[in-house]
C-alpha cells in the first residue's frame, strides 16, 4: 500500500489539470473560457499551498509520517498550477505582449502581488530536492518559511480582485488562520507536540 | 480544433431561439397528452421551462451594428445580477422567482403627469425597435446583444419632465422573496442608476423589454431595463419600478458603494482605467478560440459619434 501512496497522490493532484484540459479541448469552458481558466488554476494553487500547510499539522495531531513524506509533490504541484496560471494570463489574456505585461505587473497592485508570489515559489521548487535540503541544512528551514508569505500573498491577490462578494476570500483566509494557528508552539495538540519535525 | 474559424461552425452547433421554443411546445404538448396541463413545469430545465413569448412588429434599427451577435445561450447565462447572487451563472439558475406579470412603475419627481402604471400601459408596443448593440462591462468582458426596447426619450417624454429635470434616477424592484441575493447586504438595495437628462434623452438610450426578437428573460433583467450602449453594464439597470426626476444628481449604487472605482458617468473609456485593472482591451464572450478572445475597447464602445457631444470639455480622467 505505502509503495502506491506517492504515484496515487500524484494523479489525484493531476486531475483538476486534466479536467481543465479535457474541457479546453471539449470546449467546455463556458462563456467566457479564459477568465474560467485563470480562476481555476488560481484556486487550484491557492488549495494546493494551504494542503502542503496541512501536512505539518495532520502529522502532530496523527503521529503519521506520510505527510511529511508527500508534502513535497504537493508543494510541487501548487507551483505547477502557479505557473499554468501565469502562463494562461500571460499567454491567453495577454497575448504575450510584454509591455502590457509590465504596466500590469507594475501597476495592478493584485497583479503584483501575484507575480511576487509566483517569484518567492521559485527558489521553494529550486531547493526542493534532497541535495539542496541537504546542501542548505538549517538554512533550508527558514527558506521555506517564506511558503506562509506566499499563502498570504495569494489569498491578498484573490481579496483584491473581488468585486464585492468576500465569501470565496475569506474561506481561504480562514482556513489559512487555523492552520497558522496550529503552528503555534505548546498552544495546541501539545500531546504530539514534542515530535520534533521541520514546520 | 482548437482555432474556430466562423465558416467552420456547423449550422448544427448553434440552437436559433425558434428550435428552443419548438422544443418547448413540444415538452408541452407531450404534457397536454398526459392530461397534465395543470402541472407546473417545475421539473423542466430553466431555459425550457421559462416562459419564451414572441414579441410581434419589431421594428429594425439603423443604429443596430452589423456585427456577430453572442448566442442566446452566453448572453442568458452570463449575467452580473446580484438580486439573483453574485455568480455569473446564478441569474440564470435563480431568477425564475422573479414574477414580471402584473409589473407596476411609478413614475414621480420633477414631471407634470407623474403617476403608477401597468407596464402594459407603459411600453407603447406598436414602437418597438431591434437594437443590436454592442455591451461593455466594467469588468472588462463584452457582448454583441440583439435588444428589443422603444426610445427611451420617447418613453419619459410622455410624462412632461419640467425645466428642474435635470437627472432621471431609476430603481430596481427591492423584495428579497422574488430576488433571494438581496437578503445578502452584499451592495445596498435596491438597486439605483441615473443619467443626465440629455443622456436619457440621446437616440441610443433605450428602455428593453426583449432579447432575440423575445420577451426579455428574467435573468436579463425582465420586464424591462435600460440600456445605454455607451456606457459600462452596471448603468443599465434592471426590473425597474420607479423612475424620478431630479433636480441632483442620483446616488447610484455603484459609485456610492466605490466612488473610486465607479463613477456616475461610467462612460466607456479606454484611457481611463479602473484602479485595479486595465480597460484598454476585452474580453469577447463566445469567442470562437481561446487563442483570440481579446480585442481592443474603443472609447464610448464605439458609439462617439452619437454621444461624445454630450461630454465635450468635460475632463474624463474626473468625471468617469
Amino acid at each position: 500500500m505505502r509503495r502506491f501512496l506517492k504515484p496515487l497522490l500524484f494523479l489525484i493532484l493531476l486531475l483538476p489539470f486534466a479536467w481543465l484540459l479535457y474541457a479546453v479541448f471539449t470546449e467546455n469552458l463556458g462563456a467566457n473560457p479564459v477568465e474560467y481558466l485563470l480562476h481555476e488554476l488560481g484556486a487550484w494553487s491557492l488549495r494546493f499551498i494551504l494542503l502542503t500547510l496541512l501536512m505539518t499539522p495532520l502529522r502532530r495531531f496523527s503521529g503519521w509520517s506520510w505527510p511529511l513524506k508527500v508534502r513535497r509533490m504537493i508543494g510541487l504541484f501548487a507551483f505547477f498550477y502557479v505557473c499554468l496560471h501565469l502562463l494562461v494570463y500571460a499567454g491567453l489574456d495577454l497575448e504575450f505582449n510584454w509591455p502590457f505585461l509590465t504596466e500590469d505587473v507594475l501597476e495592478r497592485p493584485y497583479i503584483t502581488i501575484g507575480f511576487l508570489a509566483w517569484l518567492l515559489l521559485i527558489p521553494l521548487a529550486v531547493t526542493s530536492n534532497r541535495v539542496m535540503i541537504r546542501k542548505l541544512g538549517k538554512r533550508w528551514k527558514s527558506l521555506h518559511k517564506l511558503v506562509y508569505l506566499v499563502a498570504s500573498l495569494g489569498i491578498i491577490h484573490f481579496f483584491w480582485l473581488v468585486k464585492k462578494d468576500l465569501r470565496e476570500p475569506l474561506i481561504y483566509l480562514a482556513i489559512f488562520i487555523v492552520l497558522m494557528l496550529f503552528r503555534i508552539p505548546g498552544k495546541w495538540f501539545s500531546r504530539t507536540n514534542k515530535v520534533s519535525v521541520p514546520s | 480544433m482548437l482555432i474556430k474559424k466562423p465558416s467552420d461552425i456547423k449550422p448544427s452547433e448553434i440552437t436559433p431561439p425558434e428550435h428552443y421554443a419548438q422544443r418547448r411546445k413540444f415538452i408541452q404538448a407531450g404534457l397536454g397528452l398526459a392530461g397534465a396541463a395543470a402541472v407546473p413545469a417545475l421539473w423542466l430545465p430553466n431555459d425550457v421551462a421559462a416562459a419564451r413569448e414572441k414579441l410581434k412588429g419589431v421594428k429594425p434599427s439603423a443604429f443596430s451594428t452589423k456585427e456577430k451577435t453572442t448566442s442566446y445561450k452566453d448572453v442568458t447565462t452570463y449575467n452580473n445580477f446580484y438580486e439573483f447572487g453574485t455568480s455569473k451563472s446564478d441569474p440564470a439558475k435563480n431568477a425564475h422567482t422573479l414574477t414580471t406579470k402584473p409589473w407596476t412603475v411609478t413614475v414621480e419627481g420633477e414631471v407634470n403627469k407623474p403617476g403608477t402604471f401597468n407596464l402594459e400601459d407603459f411600453i407603447n408596443a406598436s414602437a418597438l425597435e431591434e437594437r443590436i448593440y454592442r455591451f461593455r462591462c466594467v469588468e472588462a468582458w463584452s457582448m454583441v446583444v440583439p435588444w428589443v426596447g422603444i426610445s427611451l426619450k420617447q418613453m419619459l417624454s410622455r410624462f412632461e419632465p419640467n425645466s428642474k429635470a435635470k437627472y432621471v434616477e431609476f430603481t430596481t424592484l427591492y423584495d428579497p422573496k422574488q430576488m433571494p441575493g438581496q437578503k445578502r447586504r452584499v451592495l445596498t438595495w435596491p438597486y439605483v442608476e441615473g443619467l443626465r437628462i440629455d443622456e436619457a434623452m440621446n437616440p441610443l438610450s433605450i428602455m428593453a423589454v426583449g432579447l432575440y426578437g423575445e420577451v426579455l428573460p428574467n435573468q436579463n433583467g425582465a420586464p424591462l431595463r435600460l440600456i445605454v450602449p455607451w456606457k459600462y453594464g452596471f448603468k443599465n439597470i434592471k426590473s425597474i419600478v420607479k423612475i424620478r426626476f431630479t433636480e441632483t444628481m442620483p446616488r447610484s449604487t455603484w459609485a456610492t458603494l466605490a466612488p473610486n472605482e465607479y463613477g456616475f458617468y461610467a462612460n466607456v473609456n479606454p484611457l481611463v482605467d479602473h484602479p485595479r485593472w486595465s480597460q484598454a482591451r476585452e474580453r469577447i464572450i463566445g469567442s470562437d478560440s481561446i487563442f483570440r478572445s481579446r480585442k481592443k475597447t474603443i472609447v464610448y464602445n464605439g458609439y462617439a459619434e452619437q454621444v461624445a457631444h454630450m461630454y465635450s470639455g468635460m475632463n474624463l480622467r474626473k468625471y468617469f
